[in-house]
């Protein structure tokens, strides 16, 4: 389970705080997204979860341990991330990016153990990336791109998984198939916590949702009681309205034409 | 990948390039040798004469030619890992710059020529602590993009510094200096290969070490931050590691431009991508293309020498500018 406490995350010279006490839990076993418009401080919880911001007030746990007190490799054992933006300086075989997932289970020097490469080869299936693991990662779209990175972080077996925006880049089809494998995760009683605008897709597969806006936390629930049109309209500044999906029932968000109010 | 030979059979390969460039190294001179004579001078059976030119000259040379290049082409391709840029080379954090300023200064001083290297090793060193500092300064942790103007900024004062040095020395030390700084092997000796060997594979060691580390780096911090490992401290140890490594080829060779940048690029991808064997095949290549171009920059206009500096940049352009072709 991955747990902020009124976590603060100051960037230097920034007016305000990217993120300002922001509470919520991603429990094992269930989705949790995180929503919001643009700059309200999604990336930077990530970014403050594995150390690259510091934090400047409240705590971040993960299993009940305090995440800076951890090793960075025993972090890295527990969850895996899969940030915004990847763009490895050379490219590498498929098959070997997959298995820098197993970095921090493995020593520095032995190769891939057994388990690793067990690990490398269920995440290969798992993400359906098999078509694509004999090529390079220049000679990817970006779709299979995001398809691999997803790979690499299940290789890296950890107990829960950090999306940022893991869809940007998918058609509908890979779009719902990434998160129809985050609900087998979570059924696997993963912790998932994804970053994501498409809050349709949020309202049908989350579990729970955290809103952010300015980095506070504007609503937090099921997504019934956080998609609600008056706090959406307000927190996005932009008219819409909030019907109901007539196939599933969930919450579905209908931007209307017009302009900023 | 590419339809290859796999990455042993390219280790393997490279190892008998170096081997195959040795002996030509140790066989062409003024006295010509054939392979059954290098092998007896060097086991030190038949003509003394050639016993001694064997052992005294010519081992020694093409010996520290290959560890030259290989702790070279090592530090380039550990570099441009860490990095995440293709341009990084050996030289890049102030290593070079350092170095010629610490020989000049040497050379104007006046102290033995046998000196020189020290105070090119110091000039290196103090460079490269210079430059990991302010880039320190600037972003509160080793970014590669400080990095590389801090390097710039550096190399340009050391030029400056140079350049003083020189207007106020006497011809003859200016000769000695630059010709320091065209890079050379002709004064190899035992004793000097033996500290740079033992430098070396302490250094080469420690980097193939933690190659795998720099294949996390090579993803980009957030990535590398992900997969657990501290990557300012993994940054600064391979910065560290890959600059010292310059720094001792410096100091028993002068400055030896080109293949640090070119021979990373003929080598990864052909060697696998993982770091660990780019840098070993990179080594070996390395020392394999030293050897020749030593080899050329002597027998091409025999007796006189040509700057060893020069060759590899004159036959390191053409391969670079194939490269680039490959990249686009």
């Amino acid at each position: 389970m991955i747990r902020f406490d009124g976590v603060v995350v100051r960037y230097p010279r920034a007016a305000r705080a990217a993120v300002d006490g922001v509470s919520f839990e991603a429990p094992r076993g269930s989705i949790t997204a995180i929503a919001g418009p643009n700059g309200s401080g999604k990336s930077t919880l990530v970014r403050a979860l594995v150390g690259r911001v510091p934090v400047s007030a409240g705590t971040i746990t993960v299993d009940g341990d305090d995440a800076r007190r951890l090793d960075r490799r025993e972090l890295a054992r527990r969850i895996a991330v899969v940030s915004q933006r990847e763009e490895p300086a050379f490219p590498l075989a498929v098959r070997d990016y997959i298995a820098l997932g197993r970095h921090p289970h493995a020593h520095l020097w032995s190769s891939v153990d057994r388990a690793g490469a067990s690990a490398v080869e269920r995440a290969i299936a798992e993400a359906e990336v098999q078509p694509f693991v004999d090529r390079t990662t220049d000679e990817l779209s970006g779709g299979e791109w995001q398809r691999v990175r997803i790979a690499r972080a299940l290789a890296q077996d950890a107990r829960a998984l950090v999306l940022d925006e893991p869809t940007t880049y998918l058609d509908i089809a890979h779009e719902m198939a990434a998160f129809e494998l985050l609900d087998a995760l979570a059924r696997r009683d993963q912790a998932i916590l994804v970053v994501s605008h498409q809050l349709n897709l949020v309202a049908r597969f989350a579990h729970r949702v955290v809103l952010l806006h300015q980095g506070t936390v504007a609503a937090a629930g099921t997504p019934s009681e956080v998609m609600r049109g008056d706090v959406l309209e307000r927190v996005y500044d932009w008219p819409l309205v909030v019907t109901r999906d007539p196939a599933v029932g969930a919450p579905a968000l209908l931007p209307l034409r017009g302009r900023r109010r | 990948m590419t339809a290859s030979i796999g990455r042993v059979g390219l280790w393997a390969l490279l190892g008998v390039a170096v081997l195959l460039a040795a002996l030509l190294g140790l066989g062409i001179g003024p006295v010509g040798l054939t392979p059954v004579e290098v092998w007896n001078a060097l086991a030190g059976r038949g003509d003394t004469t050639a016993v001694s030119i064997m052992r005294d000259i010519r081992a020694p040379r093409v010996v520290l030619a290959a560890l030259v290049g290989a702790a070279l082409a090592m530090s380039g391709a550990a570099l441009q890992g860490t990095m995440r840029n293709p341009l990084a080379e050996p030289y890049l954090l102030g290593v070079s710059g350092g170095a010629a300023v610490g020989a000049v200064i040497a050379v104007a001083s006046r102290v033995p020529f046998g000196l020189v290297p020290v105070g090119a090793f110091g000039g290196a060193v103090t460079a490269v602590a210079l430059v990991l500092g302010i880039a320190r300064v600037g972003a509160g942790r080793p970014d590669p993009r400080v990095l590389l103007m801090a390097g710039v900024v550096v190399g340009a004062f050391a030029n400056a510094v140079i350049m003083v040095a020189l207007a106020s020395s006497p011809p003859d030390a200016i000769r000695n200096a630059l010709w320091w700084m065209m890079g050379s092997v002709s004064a190899a000796t035992w004793a000097q290969v033996g500290w740079l060997a033992a430098y070396a594979i302490v250094s080469a060691g420690a980097l193939i070490f933690y190659a795998p580390e720099i294949d996390v780096l090579a993803l980009g911090d957030e990535a590398a931050a992900g997969l657990g490992v501290d990557v300012d401290r993994a940054g600064r140890r391979a910065y560290i590691l890959a600059s010292l490594l310059a720094a001792a080829t410096v100091a028993a060779a002068g400055l030896v431009g080109f293949v640090g940048l070119v021979v990373p690029h003929l080598v990864r991808g052909r060697a696998g991508r993982r770091h660990r064997s780019v840098i070993v095949a990179a080594g070996l290549a390395g020392a394999a293309l030293l050897i020749a171009a030593d080899l050329v920059a002597r027998t091409l206009r025999a007796p006189s020498e040509l700057p060893l500096g020069a060759v590899t940049a004159l036959a390191g352009v053409p391969f670079f500018l194939i490269q680039l072709r490959r990249y686009r």
